[in-house]
């Protein structure tokens, strides 16, 4: 079984590129040439000396002696909270500036949803000295206002969503019209591993530096690349696809992916797609997104609002149907809990978004000598209200 | 052979105009169909409302999000047009995004389609390769002309490519931009126009995007057979009762 993506652009029956034809020219140049780009010995260079230098990787794998303790099993943290601007997103937003300057674009456009993808583009566009306009929903604009100043302060335009929603899957929406009305000089920095083909592949492969770090990390420490599992929270599941990338066709490293059950999966307040969702396509590719028996698409609920997205990656949406990767949802309330106890055993206060694959350990047992390495997408700092309100702190 | 077949050979140039099915409300679709044939129109456009509108501007998302608050969906719209050919002649396309089409089964809708008496489709995120290697066939067997938009970005190649795969006319998309943001053409638009028309393609092209009043529809059908006005025409039912649609055709020309 191959669970990577096939030269027409699908993973199994998921993927493609289902775009309107104003798009299609900028598409396919990108689908043309963003394999050759990033094989390039100068792209290579460039991006790894960025990474080092700037982003501050590799992130520590980190073995949680607490953590492990509780749970009776050995669980290593990878630390991409510690990267510049706070999660893994980063690592994406290198990746495709370098591409957009090699493609010649000057214009740089990105939607985000809590704002860690608008802050992380809103950086490299400072530090490539490109023009940044970062779509949000009007009401994540509202919620999330450390991250729309942060934004400004880095020089970006942040540029309210007001279709639908008014939250991530218009801000896409809106982030997808500006590229229709500007063609020629723009290019589209999509923060997960969805869109239409190559997107979700070169997001992939520009967030595998996160499971090629972990095979030498563990060797390292354990004497062995192969964990036994492999486990990250999913959204449109971009942390997700590179925590599982070098390990994907390692038949013994099992696979955990971790959705947002919300209030609840059958609660009608949830985000977790691989279970609530079924075929269809959202922001041109095909795959599994949850929506009415009409065929339109529906507001998923979630505390985190990385994980808050009606779809979930063409990749993932094949590693559920294959049954490689085993999909748990974790409600809000297992989320906060699993959050609040990594502050007091490890002194890391993580994401929300991260804070959804730690609380797996209450739901599920591992043998004590079994190896489990949890991708820590992100740091808490952007969540201290949802914390505060949360916990009444 | 097909109604848009038929009409396209008629001596004059097209006017087609789209509006959103179940918009203003949600029973006044038959309505506005008939009153558009009585005031003159070529070719009518239903647009089938989508949650996630990509290539429209705010005054079509508008109307779509106001259309499913209403209740549509593709079987009320069906169910809506079962009658339709005991009164109307003109040729009807269906224009809708790809997942409800998807949702309802592909082959199930092309038969629907065919039963109600639609001559055809567009569907702007199902591309034309895929088109190409999936649904061909079906679309043939139920009678229905599938519609592609060119865009001034679209290269010379694939314009052969799709004029190859077309059967009725060429949807050209007058500038690069979503639905209902322009306003008036300027050179480089009717340069577009021209080279396009001198490409002497087997299929007819309709211009649409941009075209809102006798002006732009004037400029565009210059160069084209003919030419589609949705944004303008869905304003304009914002703004008026719908027995006042004849009062807007005939401001066109």
């Amino acid at each position: 079984m191959n669970y990577n993506v096939n030269e027409k652009g699908y993973y199994g029956v998921f993927g493609g590129a289902f775009i309107p034809e104003m798009l299609y020219p900028n598409v396919e140049e990108l689908r043309q040439k963003y394999l050759d780009v990033m094989a390039e010995p100068d792209f290579k260079k460039e991006f790894n000396q960025l990474l080092k230098d700037y982003v501050g990787r590799p992130s520590p794998l980190y073995f949680a002696k607490r953590l492990s303790k509780k749970y009776n099993t050995k669980i290593y943290l990878k630390r991409e909270d510690l990267n510049h601007t706070g999660a893994h997103k980063i690592n994406n937003t290198i990746g495709q500036i370098l591409m957009a300057k090699r493609l010649g674009k000057t214009r740089i456009i990105a939607e985000t949803g809590a704002g860690q993808h608008g802050v992380a583009t809103a950086t490299v566009c400072a530090l490539m000295g490109l023009e940044c306009i970062v779509y949000m929903g009007e009401i994540d604009i509202a919620r999330q206002a450390p991250n729309v100043a942060r934004m400004k302060m880095l020089g970006a335009k942040v540029v309210p969503a007001l279709s639908g929603s008014r939250t991530l899957k218009d801000a896409t929406n809106e982030a997808i019209r500006d590229w229709i009305n500007n063609p020629v000089n723009t290019h589209y920095i999509i923060g997960s591993a969805i869109g239409p083909h190559p997107y979700p592949d070169m997001v992939t492969r520009f967030q595998s530096v996160i499971s090629e770090e972990i095979k030498w990390q563990l060797k390292e420490q354990e004497g062995r690349e192969n964990p036994d599992y492999v486990v990250a929270c999913i959204g449109g599941g971009s942390n997700a696809a590179g925590t599982y990338y070098h390990f994907l066709h390692e038949p013994d490293v099992k696979i955990i992916a971790v959705e947002a059950a919300g209030l609840g999966v059958n609660s009608g307040e949830s985000a977790a797609t691989s279970v609530l969702g079924k075929e269809g396509i959202i922001h041109g590719c095909k795959t599994l997104l949850m929506q009415t028996s009409d065929g339109q698409i529906t507001e998923p609920y979630s505390i985190s609002a990385g994980l808050d997205y009606p779809g979930v990656g063409p990749m993932h949406a094949h590693l559920a149907k294959t049954g490689r990767a085993e999909f748990m949802a974790i409600t809000d309330d297992e989320a906060m809990t699993a959050g609040l106890e990594l502050c007091q055993l490890e002194g890391i206060i993580p994401a929300i978004e991260s804070s959804h694959a730690l609380a797996i350990f209450e739901q599920r047992t591992f043998k004590p000598e079994e190896i489990v390495v949890v991708s820590l997408s992100g740091r808490g700092d952007k969540d201290l209200d949802t914390y505060i309100k949360y916990f009444k702190l | 052979m097909n109604r848009i077949q038929n009409k396209l050979q008629e001596d004059k140039k097209l006017l087609s105009i789209y509006f959103t099915a179940g918009y203003p409300s949600l029973n006044d679709t038959v309505t506005i169909i008939q009153d558009l044939e009585k005031s003159g129109v070529d070719m009518i456009e239903i647009g089938l409302p989508f949650s996630d509108p990509l290539a429209d501007g705010p005054t079509i998302q508008a109307s779509s999000n106001q259309a499913l608050k209403n209740g549509m969906t593709s079987e009320v719209l069906f169910n809506q047009l079962k009658d339709i050919r005991k009164t109307v002649n003109i040729p009807l396309i269906i224009m809708g995004y790809f997942n409800p089409i998807l949702q309802y089964g592909v082959e199930a809708f092309c038969k629907k389609c065919q039963e109600v008496g639609i001559d055809g489709l567009i569907i702007p995120d199902l591309p034309v390769d895929v088109y190409h290697d999936e649904y061909k066939t079906t679309f043939e067997t139920y009678g229905l002309i599938n519609v592609f938009l060119i865009t001034p970005q679209t290269s010379d190649a694939r314009i052969n490519f799709i004029d190859s795969v077309s059967n009725g006319f060429i949807y050209m998309v007058s500038s690069a931009s979503v639905t209902g943001s322009q306003s008036g053409f300027g050179d480089e638009n009717t340069a577009y126009f021209k080279r396009i028309a001198d490409m002497n393609l087997k299929n007819p092209q309709i211009i649409g995007f941009g075209i809102s009043d006798s002006k732009t529809f004037t400029q565009a059908t210059q160069f084209a057979k003919g030419a589609i006005i949705g944004s303008a025409f869905i304003k304009f039912l914002s703004e008026h009762p719908i027995d006042k649609i004849s009062k807007f055709v005939t401001s066109i020309r």
